[in-house]
């Protein structure tokens, strides 16, 4: 073949170059082979995880110093929130941070590179021999396999954060954990095997150990400790909004003690596990599932291992598929899994059950938003559970609006301050602030390629009277929250930043942001309407004073200036509805009624479903409902924080509390 | 002065009467109401035969007891004031002092009575159209925006003015030219060239074309100020002399030439005092290129916004000689427009010594 092919080229080549080429030029020798297959065979082996999130730690959420510090609390915080609710006890976390010398004495918290973190929970703690595993090999856990919703998934987290703390300073991770005060508390140093992913213990012991259950999670990483956006702070702060239920108590690497006391007395109600549905697995995914099953038919593996499948939907399925029901599920592959997958894809199967989430809820967000935001204006909404890709979810948005009433001397202290040309209209360019969230978990990083900023993005502010500028998020002082909970969080990387973008769930959002918006457009015009009466009446009133004295000057002073004065304030107040005006604005900022789920702050006070433990600290000029206890000792265990007594009583506390303290969760 | 203190003029009394709108409009528990004509294209009409751009019937009312204008009248009363002031100390004033003059913070608020000048300048257009009072009867005046040279004598405050010993700087047209402020003297020149730009009247000027084609030279440094229009008007109508207008070749060249024939839109009422009908353009039509060789490459290509200005032109009334239509419409065609400056590509005095020349030779102008 080669030889006949190169037979009319070469003809080719003879008729452009006349003089005839003596001998045929012989094709260079083809490159010979360094290497041969066994060689190559030889130099193959297996990866295992550990090494290659070694290599890749920026998959997980460790690319920079700064990152990798928040990662690390949040993997912890995450697992200790995760073990508390799964054991039904109301959370009481610990973070501390501490910058580490490298030999010498400890830098000040914005220089340091090295830091110590601790966190301990009161939960349910875990058995010594589940310890080193969990802590020191990476995919181990509880939460891969099951589909309910929690805030880890994969069994990387905390694992991967140890790992990096042995990676930057190598150290290893410390734990200790007590399942109960009768039991021992084990001590705990474990590293992790990156060539096997298995732990390796360095040190096992029991102790003596103040708290009576829990674990202490304890590593030291190379990080950088620095205030702002996506910063420790903020991630706590957070945190707090979104699960207003825990008690936190967070150590700063400056020292300062920051107590987060709990506003939401009840734990969310405990989700349950569900089967995969139908619609919600892949092939590939569906050929594994046959293999692994018990069932010893094939209706029996439908109708067992899914949800939503009915022995008689099973047969459908079979029969839409042409498949025997009564196949061994194992020997259904190839073509006939195939078909099974169209046949599935091809019946009307019920959409999965919605017990598996535990939304947060529109009072809890609510108490969250109104404790860690100042504002005027609070409203929350949970949407009805939905379904993408067979997974179920519930998408959760809430609103904090305003700066907050000013305190009095303050804003009287303003307006002796006359403003200079260009001046005015200075404070109207503040853009609001989108808070994002997954299964109460509050995404930091990657805003702009999260389905939740986009619909933020998407939704059109203006018609609910807040300014919105194209393609930006709307202006205004503004908290803006969306949560999603579902059993699976389609993230965009394992290092869980912005939720994926599928139409379903950026519909939810977007309905539910505009349900939120419809109710600050009320609010916004309601407030408008009380002022703008007021307002009418006071600039004719203002500018009275004003014309009167023009006229006068006009007149070269010699006006019965009095008299014209009282001539046109009786024409100002006749044309500004008199004392009807007068009544309307005593009943000043109409209260919440109508407008559900919110909460409205005025100076005077505040109505709607204000959280109970809150009222009192609206007063005692922590706005942010957060005691501050500079330098002090930080409380040792998780199960005795400060017990939030130091706050002073506050006119009408027992009646609010009686109020909002539910007696029941909100149900769908 | 004490005297003019005591007896009121004709314009403090005008003043005062915005006072006597409120007093009597309370008396009468009516809402105070100024009534002032509106000054936009949509009330101005262009009279044909006097050739000039006159301010048309329609009126605003200005009253206090509406939210939307209570500010404005409170404000238009506070500039009444102030002028009012004026009047009574002799004085004049800028635009810009009538604005610190009234501005100041209400009492118990944290507002002002006017946040930038651009609330108080219309107030004093508002005021002159509806007292009927020209801008330098009120005492305000402009900036020193133009320059005077060639054989004539003025008295400015007293002192007598020869402009053809000024040298190349000419004489700072002041921006009020009243006669009660200035006289003209003596007049000797033959025409009256007024030029857009300062730098082409610098090169006239430095070539002492006044002495050689016995002219008063004149510039307003881009659209003439009032008292440099009112200047050549009095020029024009006292001493008779033919005004002709240098101009770049653009629409606001043609806007500019414009102004000085017809008067301005926004200034309508003045077109009285200010306008000469029959001034003449001489340069630079959209023909010269082609007439006085141009190379294509000093040309600029029009902008969007050029050619929007240009069709608006083609549009007024007072474009609609045939003659003008072709010389708008010629420019659009070419897509190009040309500076005065431009002219220099030939030769540095080639506006001194061949275009203008050649120019006034051939009377090649456009009315």
């Amino acid at each position: 073949m080669g030889a006949y092919a190169r037979e009319p080229l070469a003809a080719a080549s003879r008729n452009v170059s006349p003089p005839p080429p003596v001998p045929a030029v012989t094709p260079a020798p083809p490159p010979k082979p360094t290497m041969t297959a066994v060689e190559m065979g030889a130099r193959q082996r297996e990866i295992s995880v550990s090494e290659f999130f070694t290599k890749n730690r920026h998959l997980l959420g460790f690319d920079n110093p700064r990152k990798a510090l928040l990662t690390c609390v949040k993997e912890a915080v995450d697992n200790a929130l995760d073990a508390c609710e799964e054991a039904g006890i109301l959370p009481d976390v610990v973070v501390k941070l501490e910058p580490v010398a490298n030999g010498g004495p400890p830098p000040p918290a914005s220089q340091a590179t090295r830091f110590r973190i601790t966190v301990a929970d009161n939960g349910p703690g875990i058995v010594r021999q589940q310890i080193p595993p969990i802590f020191a090999k990476l995919l181990y856990g509880s939460k891969f396999h099951r589909l309910r919703m929690s805030r880890g998934q994969q069994g990387i987290g905390i694992s991967a954060a140890g790992m990096y703390g042995q990676l930057t300073t190598g150290k290893p991770v410390r734990i200790i954990s007590r399942t109960n005060a009768r039991a021992p508390a084990h001590y705990f140093e474990v590293q992790i095997d990156t060539k096997k992913n298995e732990p390796l213990i360095l040190e096992k012991k029991q102790i003596d150990w103040e708290s009576p259950r829990g674990t202490q999670v304890t590593m030291e990483v190379e990080g950088r400790y620095q205030k702002g956006r996506a910063s420790v702070d903020e991630y706590v702060e957070q945190t707090i909004i979104a699960n207003p239920h825990v008690k936190m108590t967070y150590v700063t690497p400056e020292g300062e003690t920051k107590e987060f006391r709990r506003t939401y007395e009840q734990l969310p109600a405990s989700p349950r596990e569900i089967k995969p549905h139908p619609y919600g697995i892949e092939l590939g995914m569906l050929l594994k599932m046959l293999q692994d099953t018990k069932s010893h038919w094939l209706s029996g593996f439908l109708s067992g291992d899914f949800s939503r499948v009915s022995p008689r939907l099973a047969e459908d399925i079979c029969k839409a598929a042409s498949l025997s029901p009564r196949a061994r599920p194992r020997d259904v592959h190839g073509q006939a899994a195939e078909n099974l997958y169209k046949g599935i894809q091809a019946t009307k199967i019920m959409a999965p059950p919605t017990n598996c989430l535990s939304p947060i809820g529109e009072k809890a967000i609510l108490a969250g938003l109104y404790q860690q935001i100042k504002g005027e204006f609070y409203t929350a909404v949970t949407r009805p559970p939905a379904v993408y890709r067979g997974n179920p979810f519930v998408i959760e948005a809430g609103l904090a609006y305003g700066k907050g009433p000013e305190p009095a001397p303050e804003s009287q202290a303003k307006k002796e301050i006359s403003l200079a040309e260009g001046e005015a209209a200075e404070n109207d360019h503040e853009l609001a602030r989108v808070i994002r969230y997954a299964n109460r978990v509050p995404l930091l990083y990657q805003q702009s390629a999260c389905v939740s900023y986009k619909s933020v993005l998407d939704t059109t502010w203006r018609n609910y009277g807040v300014a919105q500028s194209r393609g930006a998020v709307p202006s205004g002082p503004m908290v803006i929250f969306v949560h999603m909970a579902s059993v699976w969080v389609p993230f965009t990387s394992e290092s869980k930043e912005a939720i994926a973008e599928y139409d379903e769930i950026r519909k939810e959002i977007t309905l539910a942001l505009r349900e939120c918006g419809r109710r600050l457009g009320a609010f916004l015009r309601r407030r408008e309407r009380a002022h703008s009466e007021f307002r009418r009446r006071n600039i004719f009133e203002l500018y009275i004073e004003e014309v009167v004295a023009s006229c006068n000057r006009l007149k070269g002073g010699k006006l019965a200036t009095a008299k014209l004065k009282d001539q046109l304030q009786k024409m100002a107040m006749k044309r500004t509805g008199g004392e009807k005006t007068d009544e309307l604005l005593g009943q000043n900022g109409s209260g919440p009624e109508g407008l559900p789920h919110s909460i409205i702050v005025t100076p005077e006070g505040v109505e709607g479903e204000v959280p109970a433990p809150v009222a009192d600290a609206a007063t005692a000029g922590a706005p942010n409902g957060v005691a501050k206890t500079n330098g002090g000792p930080p409380p040792s265990g998780a199960g005795d924080g400060a017990k939030g007594a130091r706050r002073s009583g506050r006119k009408g506390t027992t009646k609010a509390r009686a109020k909002a303290r539910p007696t029941a969760r909100k149900r769908r | 002065m004490a005297q003019k203190q005591r007896t009121a003029t004709a314009v403090e009394k005008k003043l005062i009467g915005v006072a006597d709108v409120v007093i009597h409009a309370a008396e009468r528990r009516k809402d105070p109401t100024l009534t002032i004509p509106v000054r936009s294209l949509s009330n101005v009409t262009f009279n044909d035969r006097k050739g000039l751009i006159e301010m048309g019937k329609r009126k605003q009312a200005r009253s206090f007891f509406n939210v939307g204008m209570a500010k404005k009248f409170m404000q238009t009363v506070l500039v009444a004031d102030a002028l009012c002031e004026l009047q009574r100390a002799n004085l004049t004033t800028s635009l810009r002092e009538i604005y610190y003059r009234t501005k100041h913070t209400i009492k118990n608020s944290h507002e002002n009575t006017i946040d930038t000048q651009d609330e108080s300048d219309p107030l004093i257009e508002d005021l002159e159209v509806t007292l009927t009072a020209l801008r330098e009867e009120l005492h305000v005046r402009a900036e020193n925006a133009g320059s005077i040279v060639g054989p004539l004598v003025l008295v400015d405050d007293g002192d007598r003015v020869d402009c053809a010993r000024l040298g190349k700087g000419g004489y700072s047209v002041p921006s009020i030219v009243e006669p009660e402020y200035l006289q003209i003297r003596q007049c000797t020149a033959d025409f009256l060239l007024l030029v857009e730009k300062g730098t082409q009247w610098n090169r006239l000027s430095e070539d002492k074309f006044w002495r050689r084609y016995n002219c008063v030279l004149l510039t307003g440094n881009g659209q003439p100020p009032r008292g440099v229009r009112r200047l050549a008007r009095r020029l024009h109508e006292e001493k008779k002399l033919p005004v002709y207008v240098l101009v770049d070749n653009d629409p606001w060249g043609y806007y500019i030439y414009s102004v000085i024939k017809q008067g301005s839109i926004n200034l309508a009422f003045e077109s009285q005092r200010m306008a000469i009908p029959k001034a003449k353009f001489v340069g630079l039509s959209s023909a010269d290129p082609e007439a006085y060789e141009l190379p294509r490459n000093v040309g600029i290509k029009l902008n969007d916004k050029d050619v929007a200005r240009a069709k608006e032109l083609l549009g007024y009334t007072w474009f609609q000689k045939k003659s003008w239509q072709a010389e708008i419409k010629r420019m659009l065609a070419s897509g190009l427009k040309y500076e005065l400056d431009a002219l220099a590509n030939k030769d540095f005095q080639y506006l001194t010594k061949k275009y203008l020349p050649r120019k006034l030779k051939e009377q090649d102008w456009l009315d």
